[in-house]
């Protein structure tokens, strides 16, 4: 990696407890996130795709600190040095803030009903205690005009509820990229809205990354949309990241059996290719107490006695910064 | 503050055009876009049109008695407390032209007592359900914010103020201490805010807590005093506002109730009428009505509006209940 | 040669809201053959749920039907009353709904919630007759038979869709609603069970209605498709003549709107503005403010649906030809 990466996430893991009757005294725990590591380089687009239970919004709610990691580390490139963000205190916590920042995938319900457009964008200049009323009201009509709400001061002092979804998103996009972040954390912010609509978040986003020299960490199922989004790909299954590379290198060249199934699985918008059916076997589990072999075993059909012999494979680079967690790659 | 270096390019917008109207101003202007547009819907309910008419009769009666006082009233005569009519020699007598709801069995004209003591019920259900609302939104954010043993300490206290019986409460602090209406007041509005109210403002704020936003908030850089003051308690606000009604019900009973027993230091009151009819002996004498029917059918009526009042309230904050 | 099943023509539908009425359904016409299948796409909104809720007359209070007919093997649905529309229900036709696995009975085993259905339906059958059905349709729907004796909270996502299928299927119906039934899942879940309904469709000779915004999961499980805006169907034909020959600009729009995994990462095209308010819709055509391609004609007259190619038609001024 020729950049000096701007986050580093080294093992990292999440462990949640469940509950259990007080007689039984047995522990058992839901393995969300599991010894993850990947770095993301400045100015760069890492898509984390998975499908649910993956542990993929559990990363990213590690990443900006909405909860603190059972294991492993998180370094990121704050001022300077690298700084493990779960080590942070009081003051340095609120500067983290400014640094790394999250837009949340339901456009209706990240922003509080009873709160402005200008309340709600502003709320990060507020809190970190930014300039004065004045201020911030000519940097947040700013912002308003850079996401596309134009013009600025009819959508100001909107209500949530007078504004559709995709005016939502922009209004999170703008709270979030108030303070100048150098991190994004961007979960599913497309999902909920309509495909008409969608594009246009997208090419925003896009816009906005290269304009504000933003690091993106892109949170999906969706593969196309993170094509779209994103140049370097991740991909999650039960709290483990099987495989990561550049974007296209894996759509076209996957290696992992799980990656090839996830690929073959995305239905196609043209009726004269057929897709055949993906190579994959049972359904999904839950990452509760998981065996200490590869976490894909039950579902993999290459499987070999050697994936159950021994622990979940590392990730290896195969070349180009193409890593792959599989023995029989 | 700096020109920010990263979203570059020349201003985007229009400094003057923006900062045009000051920001209070726009807010209050929201504030009152606010309050109409919640009138509409309030108005849209026969139910709460009811209550407040009858409210306002009440409290246009208030506000009369002190001008009829000073113009067509005689102080001696009238007093509601103290007056007399000297030029009947046996009292009570029916209604007549002089007294329109007639006299009790002490001289005094019921129409003064009934219009007099209508204020100070208004001030009782007000103090008391303020305090219900500070206490209750108070209670409810906290426990449901930091949980652990605090909101297990509220939620007991809370149970523990359901169980017991509130009139007795009433009448063992009456027997110990004096009690005034301002007392009772804070009474009622400490024990309404520390019980039911608690619990349903907590499950509230508990639902608020879970919220999208409020993960917002907290990336923004949001402190545990920001969240619950600016984000969860203008959300239980409109609860809380709906429970106040209820309150000031609970308030006016009560004072009737201790009124009844004579257990109440207070010159007088609706609950104080009727008891001045037990005492005297005239309460199953059906004949002479206006001694008890227009002091209690008062207390009733008020009681009922406050309660269809909150009725309609609970129909706005509670969208579902809405007739489509 | 294919016999019509189902023939909607010039259905419209209005509801009554605080706000205005509200012009869901305007004027809309298709025919579904047996055991063929139908896609009909669009976004929020654009009255595809609305559709199927008017076919079945499951209208709430404020919804009426205000012309048009539905015509099920030539009778009409449409000024059916309560009672009569309710033998058509689960037995003619059956729909399953958006997120439905959150319409099971948490209460209740999974197998008795289909076994009462049967009962309501299919009073006729024995005891044992409707058991044996109960099985065969887990094993339609690809769920274990054992499973029966569960509860829904014991199933995953992808279980309780199969199951609210078989539900769906326990008359077998000649036609059945799929509203946005995969939206909900994950896409390795989706795609078996994309591939289990075209399956049972062909098996039981059912015809299919398939609702959906993605236009990528209409293409692999419908024949023809329907595109829907602002309560106008703007666009229908064969799957493949819509997607290589559009019409409608709107269709052309929603196309290149969806990125794809396949194939040269390419473009994305925005369509400028927002849907319409249906409450006060656009005159003339409801897509004028936001079509390219609009002129005075568009803001004025609304657009005639006809057939411009065979078996394909649509409603636009300005057709992309």
């Amino acid at each position: 990696m020729a950049k000096d990466p701007l986050v580093i996430v080294e093992g990292l893991q999440k462990l949640f407890p469940l509950a259990v009757g007080i007689l039984s005294g047995e522990k058992h725990y839901i393995h969300a996130v599991d010894e993850v590591t990947f770095s993301i380089a400045e100015g760069e687009s890492l898509a984390l795709v998975g499908e649910s239970g993956s542990g993929k919004t559990t990363t990213g709610k590690l990443l900006v600190k909405l909860t603190d990691p059972t294991g492993g580390h998180i370094k990121m490139r704050l001022n300077g040095d690298h700084v493990d963000i779960a080590h942070l205190k009081g003051k340095e916590t609120k500067r983290f803030r400014r640094q790394v920042q999250m837009i949340f995938q339901d456009p209706y319900e990240s922003l509080n009903p009873r709160r402005t457009v200008f309340d709600t964008i502003a709320e990060p200049l507020v809190v970190q205690g930014v300039g004065e009323l004045q201020d911030r009201e000519l940097r947040v009509a700013d912002l308003l005009e850079l996401v596309g709400l134009s013009p600025a001061k009819t959508f100001l002092f909107r209500f949530p509820h007078e504004l559709s979804g995709g005016q939502r998103q922009r209004v999170a996009i703008a709270r979030a990229l108030i303070v100048e972040p150098a991190f994004v954390v961007a979960d599913e912010p497309t999902s909920m809205l309509d495909v008409s609509i969608r594009t246009g978040i997208m090419q925003l986003m896009q816009d906005l990354a290269a304009r504000l020299d933003v690091t993106y960490l892109y949170i999906t199922h969706d593969l196309a949309v993170a094509r779209y989004m994103s140049n370097r790909l991740a991909v999650m299954y039960l709290g483990k990241i099987v495989e990561i590379g550049e974007m296209e290198d894996l759509l076209h060249n996957p290696l992992h059996p799980y990656t090839k199934a996830l690929l073959s699985a995305v239905p196609v918008p043209d009726p004269t290719i057929h897709r055949t059916a993906p190579n994959i076997l049972g359904s999904i589990a839950k990452p509760i107490d998981p065996e200490p072999i590869c976490r894909f075993y039950e579902r993999c059909p290459i499987r070999e006695s050697i994936c159950a012999e021994n622990l979940h494979p590392p990730l290896e680079d195969k070349g180009a910064g193409h890593r792959v967690a599989c023995y029989l790659v | 503050m700096a020109q920010s270096t990263r979203i570059g390019g020349a201003p985007r917008v229009d400094r003057a055009e923006v900062l045009a109207i000051p920001v209070w101003r726009i807010r209050l202007n929201l504030m009152w876009r606010g309050l109409r547009a919640n009138a509409a819907l309030f108005a849209e309910n026969p139910i709460g049109l009811v209550g407040l008419g009858i409210i306002l009769f009440f409290a246009l009666m208030a506000l009369a008695h002190p001008i009829l006082m000073s113009t067509v009233w005689d102080k001696g005569t009238y007093d509601p407390v103290l007056g007399i009519d000297l030029a009947i020699p046996l009292h009570p007598t029916a209604p007549s032209a002089t007294h329109l709801l007639g006299t009790d069995p002490l001289g005094r004209d019921i129409l003064s007592q009934l219009m007099w003591s209508a204020r100070s019920e208004f001030a009782l259900g007000v103090v008391a359900a303020l305090v219900t609302v500070v206490i209750a939104t108070t209670v409810g954010a906290i426990s449901a914010f930091y949980g652990g043993l605090l909101d297990t300490a509220f939620m007991r206290l809370a149970d523990l103020i359901i169980m017991t019986p509130f009139v007795t409460i009433l009448i063992v602090l009456s027997a110990l201490f004096d009690v005034k209406l301002i007392e009772l007041a804070f009474v009622v509005g400490i024990t309404s805010g520390f019980g039911g109210a608690a619990i349903i403002i907590k499950s509230q704020a508990l639902t608020i807590k879970v919220r999208t936003y409020i993960e917002a908030a907290r990336v923004a850089g949001g402190s545990n005093s920001h969240i619950i003051l600016r984000h969860i308690i203008p959300n239980l606000l409109p609860l809380s506002f709906l429970y106040m009604m209820f309150t000031v019900t609970t308030a006016i009973f009560s004072e009737a109730v201790l009124s009844f027993f004579g257990l109440l230091n207070i010159r007088m009151s609706w609950g104080l009428m009727i008891h001045t009819t037990e005492y005297t002996g005239y309460l199953l004498d059906l004949g002479k009505w206006w001694l008890i029917f227009p002091a209690s059918l008062s207390i009733t009526m008020l009681c009922a509006a406050f309660y269809l009042v909150g009725r309609a309230l609970d129909e706005i904050v509670n969208p579902r209940l809405r007739r489509r | 040669m294919a016999e019509t099943l189902l023939r909607v023509e010039n259905l419209t539908m209005h509801y009554t809201t605080r706000a205005g009425e509200v012009s869901a359904v305007d004027d809309v016409s298709f025919t579904l053959d047996k055991g063929a299948s139908m896609g009909l796409v669009g976004e929020s909104g654009c009255g595809k749920t609305s559709i199927a809720a008017t076919i079945l007359k499951l209208l709430p209070e404020n919804a009426e039907i205000k012309g048009g007919h539905v015509f099920l093997d030539g009778t009409d649905l449409a000024p059916m009353s309560e009672s009569e529309i309710r033998h058509v229900r689960w037995r003619r036709i059956s729909m399953v709904f958006q997120a439905a696995m959150n319409s099971l009975n948490p209460v209740y085993k999974v197998g008795d919630q289909i076994v009462e259905a049967l009962e309501t339906h299919l009073p006729q059958l024995s005891a044992q007759e409707t058991r044996k059905r109960v099985e065969d349709l887990f094993r339609l729907v690809g769920l274990d038979p054992k499973l029966a004796d569960q509860y829904p909270h014991e199933y995953s996502g992808g279980m309780r869709q199969r199951a609210v299928i078989a539900m769906a299927l326990a008359c077998h119906p000649d036609l059945i609603i799929a509203d946005e039934p995969t939206t909900a899942l994950d896409v390795i879940v989706q795609d078996s069970l994309l591939r289990e309904m075209t399956e049972l469709q062909k098996q039981l000779g059912m015809a299919m209605i398939y609702i959906s915004h993605d236009i990528a999961v209409i293409a692999e499980v419908s024949d023809r498709i329907g595109v829907m805006y602002a309560g106008k169907l703007v666009e229908f034909g064969d799957t493949e003549a819509i997607f290589k020959h559009p019409i409608h600009p709107y269709t052309q729009g929603l196309l290149s709107a969806f990125p794809s995994i396949i194939g040269p990462k390419r473009e994305l095209a925005t369509l400028p503005g927002e849907p319409p308010d249906l409450i006060s819709p656009p005159s003339g055509c409801r897509f004028h403010p936001r079509c390219p391609y609009a002129t005075d004609v568009c803001t004025e007259k609304v657009p005639v649906y006809e057939e411009h190619r065979p078996g394909h038609f649509a409603a636009c001024w300005h057709p992309l030809e």
